[in-house]
Formats: C-alpha cells, structure tokens, sequence
C-alpha cells in the first residue's frame, strides 16, 4: 500500500476577486520508506501541497489518501486523530511552544496521545539523545539555537511514531553547518526507523539528499526522478 | 504531573503584567464586595436595631386581638406580674408594661388628639431609647404619678412646657368617661415627626387608675441583647403565658413589618449594584483571554497541526482562565477576610455618623457582619462570572483552521 496517494489534486485561492492557481492537477504516488524533496522556486504550491497532504488543507478536486485512508471521507476529528498518530509536521520556524521546556515539548504530543508519564519521559529523553540534544531537555527553546530548535521540533514529529513526516522548508531559517547536520538527522531516521519524510525545499543543498526529486512549477508536478543522494560537505 | 496544567500556568505569566493587573481588577472587585457585602448585612442589624430600639422592641405580649384594632379591652390581665415573671426567665436586657389609650389633650390654648401610654418608669428605659431623648425637663420617675411627658411636637402645638398643665379626656375600659390632669415634667425629641406629634407617656400605675384598667395593660415589651436571640425568647415568653388567656407573642417582625421590606428593597438596589461591578470585571477577563487566545493564533495552528482538537486548545484557555479566576479568588477571600475581620473588631464609621447617632440615641459604629456568606457570597460570584468570560475566547478557537492560523505573524 502506498503511503500517499494524490490523484489530480487542485487547489484554488480567492484573492479580492482573483483567483491563484496553488495546485494544479497533481497527481503523485510515495511508498513507505520514500526520502523524498518537493523542490521549486517560491510560489510554485510545495506549501500547499503538503498542507493537502498533511490534511490541514481541504482541497477543492481530487482525491489523496493518506496510510490507506481518503481524507475527503474524514470528518474534521478524524483529520486531526490521523495528524496525531501518523504524521508527524516540521515547519520552517516557531514550530515549538515556547513556555515548555525541549522535553515538555516532545512529551507534549504523547501525552495527548495517551501514553503515561514515565513512557513519554523515556521516549521523549530518548529521541532528545538520537537528535543530538542530551543535555539541553531542560532548556526552553528561546535558550536554543535555530538549529536545535529544529531538531527538538524533529525530534517531537518523531517521537509519536507517525509514519510520514512533513517537512516545509525546515533548514530556511538555518546557516548551513546546521542544516547539513538537520538533513543528515533526517536521513538517520529514514534508514533506522523507515519513516517516510516528504521534504519541501528551494535549497539545492537540502535537495541533494533525496533519492527521488519532485520539481513544481505554477502548481504543476514538471519532473519526477530518482536519484543518487549526495550529502552536504559540514564546513 | 499534567502537561497541560503547567502549560495553562506558564501561558499566565507570559505577560505577567497583563496577568497581575487582571487578578488586581478581580482582587479589588472581591474585596470590594465583601466590605460591601459584610457592611450592608451589618448596617441591617443597626437599622433593625435601632427602629425595634425607639419603641416597639424585640418582643412584645399582647391580646391576640389588639394589634389589628387596638381595642382598650384586648387587655394582658396582671400585666405588671406577667412583666415580672418574664424579667425572671428571659436573660433580656429588658422587660417592661405598658397600657395605651387615645385621648383627647388639651392645654389652656389648645387640644388635640393623642395617644397615651402607660409605662413603668423603672424598666422603660432598657426597653426604649425614646426615654434616653428629653430635650427639656426630666423623664418620668419610679415615684411619680399625675406626671407626664410629651413629644417635641406635640409640646409646641399644644404650647406647653414642663411645668404646665394638660388635660385628657377618652374612655376608660368599663365605657366611662376617663379623664385627668398631669403636669409636664418632660418633652421628648426623637427628631422623628410622626413619633413626636402622638406621643405622650404617664407612669403604668396612674394610667391604669385613670382607665379603669385594674391590674391589666396592652403590652410586655422585651430587648434582647442580639435580635439572634429573639426566636428562642419567644419560645420561652410562650410556655410562660396562662393557656386560658388569648395572648399572643410577636415579634420583631410581625410588630415591624415595613422594616424587612425596606431591607428587601435595599438589598435589590444593592444587587444591582454589585451585579455591574461583576459584569466590568468579568469583561476584563474576557478581554485578557481573547487577547491572549488572538495573540497565540500561530501557535495554536502549530497544536491543531500536531493533531490536538479545537477542544483540547478550548479547554486549556478555560484551564488558563481558571487559574486566572482562582488567584483572584483565594487573594480575594483572604484580603477581603483580613479586612472584615479587623472591621468587624474596630467598627466602622463616617465622618459625622457618630454625631448623629449621639443625637438620636443609637449605635454610632457599623459592625460589619463576620459571615461565611457575607465573606464568599461576592468572591464566588466573581469567580463564576469569570469562568463564563472563557467561554467566548474558547469557542472562538473551533472557527481557527490551521492552515490560516499559522499564517498569522508570531
Ligand atoms: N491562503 C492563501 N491565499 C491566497 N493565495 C495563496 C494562499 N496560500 C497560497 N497561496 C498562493 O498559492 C501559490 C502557491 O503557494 P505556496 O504553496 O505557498 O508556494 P511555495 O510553498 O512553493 O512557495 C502562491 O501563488 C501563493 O501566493
Ligand atoms: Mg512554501
């Protein structure tokens, strides 16, 4: 079964009385385990894309379906009941709360998961260690970096055991000794955990990584490859 | 420990100085309601004190006939014994007779109608403060007898002064004519028109002679030392009374029925008043959330994407509120009880209230009521009406879609 299935997705804005073209028929299938960039110059619908298929966005033709599930047939709880168990968001930035500590933050999403305290503690010190931040569970993110920031936000899409995580842009706001070392992160859990990971990018660096290259121009899918990884040199 | 309580706690103090000044507006309100609240509940007990006081006090015997007519034959047979015996068994303040009649009084100038009551000099004044009020002469005494006193008004209308001669004629109980001639020994000043127009008071004895009364009266008035006590003096004043007899035993409310009217009254002004001071401090709270709520709009599309339901993010600012309510609540209790309890020692006051309270013969200081409903009444109140304030800012938060919230700028 495939992870993600898009079947002629459209997506129209309203704009005053203008209409913006975000997604344009696009039609996409990934298999569990995929590394995947969705690459393309600003403006081109990645955003929306995921949005879609993060089910935080309705949109207006087409069908996607998620872990075997038709989103278009889920009601509003069952949308977020699938964002909670089996997918897992990176945002470009502010994706954390900034009065709880690095590990409050990680525990957050388990405990509204259900699990009991000393298990999300465990897990939540577990994947702070696997992404590099042993030490620093008690810090609040305003006392990170940008870089760990991301990684305590990685760390948390992790954590709740999604099959597919959804990343826009996430090394955007980063220097490139950190997003290298966020990309090799990445890479990690795609072969140790065989998490499926849809990275949007405009960052060639960042693209390097994948083995399959989605370019989108004006809303449209315009090339589809696989391709051999190349990671980025850590200068 | 639950995340989402220490998450609700450290949002409050994402702007302390917003936080504080929401619970300083609750703080203020709740301890401005208890002063209130305990301040009117205590002047209530003045107010009552001081109208049962003038004349009519905390209990009285009569005929059971005798309130609703007044008859001079609805006596209280051996009133004076009767008086005696209960001076014996209630721990009262006071205990006194009386006999009242009408009667038509004339001074060399003048006549008008008045009524006459008889009281025993000795014991009056622990019933009544009217005795306490002599603006010129005396009051009466244990040894007099053709002596009277007349209130302020009645005085200058029938042009008398102590020293002068007032003649009365009515009826006497058997259906004869009674009639006498006292001196004045006294004019009384209760400062209140309507008492000091009617009222003119002869010793019990010399009443009950001019009347043709015999050993009867109309009246055993008692004080009490605290209206608590009146129920149980009641029940003790009742087994007292001879069965064959038809007395009955009122009081302060069935003697007094317009008092707990007015109370009513005032008690619904009141309300409206502490209903619009609940209301400007409920909408500042709701004013506090929706800001808090609109300002963490990006922060709450990053939750909805994480999966949490519009209602985990509502229940978490109702949890917020919450917290924010209870501070204001304990905080409130315990200032507004510190304050009470030293007031309700040291008394209350205002300027040139005890002045007047010296004129008119009355407690000068407001003791306010140290109750458990005077002290939580208006705290609990606010607290409630706080709590509702979340529920606008909450609901607001099942119109947010992630996609757009997380658009808004941080
Ligand atoms: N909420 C929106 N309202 C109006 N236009 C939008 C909205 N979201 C996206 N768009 C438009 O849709 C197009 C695709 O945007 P987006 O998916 O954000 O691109 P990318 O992420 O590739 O930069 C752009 O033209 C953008 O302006
Ligand atoms: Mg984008």
């Amino acid at each position: 079964m495939s992870a993600v299935v898009c079947e002629a997705v459209c997506r129209t804005f309203h704009q005053g009385d203008a209409l913006i073209t975000g997604l344009d028929h696009v039609s996409l299938e990934i298999q569990p385990g995929e590394f995947l960039c969705l690459s393309g110059p600003s403006g081109s619908g990645k955003t929306t894309l995921l949005n879609a298929i993060g089910a935080l966005d309705t949109p207006d033709g087409g069908e996607i379906t998620v872990g075997g599930q038709r989103l278009g047939s889920l009601s509003r709880a069952e949308l977020a009941e699938l964002r909670l168990r089996r997918i897992g968001f990176v945002f470009q930035a502010y994706n954390l709360i900034p009065v709880l500590t690095a590990r409050e933050n990680v525990e957050f999403v388990m405990q509204v998961q259900g699990l009991s305290a000393a298990r999300r503690r465990a897990v939540a010190d577990e994947m702070l260690a696997a992404v590099g931040l042993a030490g620093l569970e008690e810090r609040r993110p305003a006392q990170l970096s940008g870089g760990q920031q991301q990684r305590v936000a990685v760390a948390r899409a992790v954590a709740s055991g999604p099959d597919l995580v959804l990343a826009d842009e996430p090394t955007a706001n980063l220097d490139s000794h950190s997003s290298a070392h966020l990309m090799d992160l990445f890479e990690q859990l795609n072969g140790e955990r065989g998490v499926t990971f849809v990275i949007a990018t405009h960052d060639p660096g960042v693209m390097g990584y994948a083995r399959r290259l989605v370019r989108m121009l004006d809303g449209r899918v315009v090339a589809d490859e696989a391709q051999t990884p190349q990671r980025m040199a850590h200068e | 420990m639950n995340l989402t309580w220490v998450l609700a706690w450290r949002n409050l103090w994402r702007h302390r100085r917003r936080t504080w000044l929401t619970v300083g507006a609750m703080l203020f309100c709740n301890v401005l309601l208890v002063f209130l609240i305990s301040l009117q509940l205590g002047s209530y007990q003045v107010m009552i004190d001081n109208s049962l006081a003038l004349f009519s006090g905390h209990l009285q015997v009569q005929q059971a006939d005798y309130r609703a007519d007044q008859r001079l034959r609805d006596t209280v047979p051996q009133v004076t014994a009767l008086a005696e015996e209960m001076r014996g068994q209630l721990d009262a303040v006071g205990v006194a007779a009386r006999g009242q009649a009408f009667a038509l009084a004339s001074s060399e100038e003048r006549s008008f109608g008045i009524q006459i009551t008889g009281v025993q000099p000795a014991y009056e004044p622990l019933v009544s403060s009217l005795p306490g009020l002599v603006a010129q002469g005396r009051y009466l005494q244990p040894d007099d007898s053709d002596a009277i006193v007349v209130g302020a008004v009645l005085a200058r209308n029938l042009r008398v002064a102590p020293g002068d001669a007032l003649t009365f004629i009515g009826s006497g109980r058997d259906g004869s004519i009674a009639a006498g001639i006292a001196t004045v020994v006294g004019i009384l000043d209760s400062g209140i028109p309507e008492v000091d127009r009617g009222m003119a008071q002869v010793p019990l004895a010399w009443f009950q002679d001019v009347f043709a009364m015999g050993e009867a009266g109309h009246a055993v008035v008692v004080r009490m030392a605290h209206l608590e006590q009146v129920q149980a003096a009641v029940a003790t004043t009742r087994g007292l009374l001879p069965a064959e007899e038809n007395l009955a035993v009122l009081d302060w409310d069935a003697l007094q029925p317009g008092l707990r009217q007015a109370i009513q009254s005032d008690m619904a002004s009141a309300w409206f008043m502490y209903a619009v001071l609940i209301l400007l401090v409920a909408f500042s709270v709701l004013n506090t959330q929706l800001m808090s709520v609109m300002e963490r709009t990006h922060e709450f599309g990053v939750m909805l994407a994480l999966g949490l339901g519009p209602g985990r993010l509502a229940r978490l600012v109702a949890m917020e509120t919450m917290l924010l309510s209870l501070l204001g609540l304990a905080l409130g209790l315990l200032c507004g009880a510190l304050l009470v309890a030293y007031l309700s020692v040291a008394g209350f006051t205002y300027p040139g209230m005890e002045e007047l309270a010296a004129r008119f013969n009355m407690a000068g200081r407001i003791y306010p009521e140290f109750s458990v409903v005077a002290l939580t009444w208006g705290p609990l109140v606010v607290f409630v009406f706080c709590l509702l304030a979340a529920i606008y800012p909450a609901l607001s938060l099942f119109r947010l879609a992630p996609v757009s919230a997380m658009r808004a700028a941080r």
